[in-house]
């Protein structure tokens, strides 16, 4: 399989990520979104990477990995401490910062 | 077809198949178990890309690490589980537009580009040579990264503490 294949794939996960990201209304839906638009992210930088020759894109993605995990953490600590506050997780209550 | 070629199928259809769930299961609980088949399949993807060292990180941190505390967050915040609240919002139909749209315009751009068909020659130990780079030229990205994830973690920490 060529790169080309790697990165619609890639391409198409990412999309199917930003459609939930986009409809979800639970906030913990909408950071599982943002894992798969990560997820296909990876995919590229490996994917390149490895057409490429070149081992830069897998130390990306290391870094990506990393980058990801504290960002689902924190999240969800916001997600928690939101729940305790308001206790909803429905992104279309939270509109305290609505004008 | 080669045994390249069915694998990559199959990984390609599994992947896809459970993003799909992931965004369209109504129960998050199911979500967040096909969220782990997806990172797993993406594990194959890379194994299939003979990138061994970040399939195993890919399993252990997002399949392990990301999955439990998605779970525990889901079990904290949810008053009513198993009832079928409605997950989705009415913007189904503009969220179908715009990713297809954005998909769209990355398959056009991806097709149009004459792209490398052949593989590089495979370096004989990946994992060395990542930890290599790591250490030597990639050594400063590596050391904020330390930096950001105790930063990260004990933000989390201070967020999730008991009232006092």
């Amino acid at each position: 399989m060529g790169l080309q294949a790697y990165l619609i794939l890639a391409a198409v996960v990412f999309c199917i990520g930003l459609f939930g990201v986009v409809t979800r209304r639970n906030t913990i839906g909408i950071l599982l979104g943002i894992e798969l638009m990560l997820n296909a992210v990876n995919i590229n930088l490996v994917a390149f990477s490895r057409f490429g020759g070149n081992v830069t894109g897998m130390i990306f993605t290391v870094f990506t990995i990393c980058i990801t995990v504290s960002e689902a953490a924190l999240g969800l600590a916001i997600v928690i401490l939101l729940f305790r506050v308001r206790r909803t997780v429905t992104a279309d209550h939270l509109d305290l910062l609505k004008g | 077809m080669s045994g390249e070629q069915v694998a990559f199928w199959l990984l390609a259809i599994v992947l896809v198949g459970s993003a799909l769930a992931v965004v369209l299961s109504t129960n998050l609980f199911h979500a967040v178990l096909w969220l782990a088949l997806a990172l797993t399949g993406t594990a194959g993807v890379f194994l299939l890309l003979e990138a061994e060292f970040l399939a195993a990180v890919q399993l252990l941190l997002y399949a392990g690490g990301i999955v439990t505390i998605v779970v525990f967050a889901i079990v904290v915040t949810e008053r009513l589980v198993g009832e079928r609240i409605s997950q989705t919002n009415r913007r189904i139909a503009g969220g179908a537009i715009v990713s297809v749209a954005v998909l769209a315009l990355i398959v056009s751009a991806v097709v149009e580009r004459p792209l490398a068909i052949t593989r590089a020659p495979a370096t004989d130990d990946l994992t060395r040579a990542i930890g290599e780079s790591v250490m030597t030229r990639y050594v400063l990205p590596f050391e904020l990264l330390a930096l950001l994830m105790v930063a990260a973690l004990l933000g989390a920490i201070y967020f999730a503490r008991p009232d006092d």
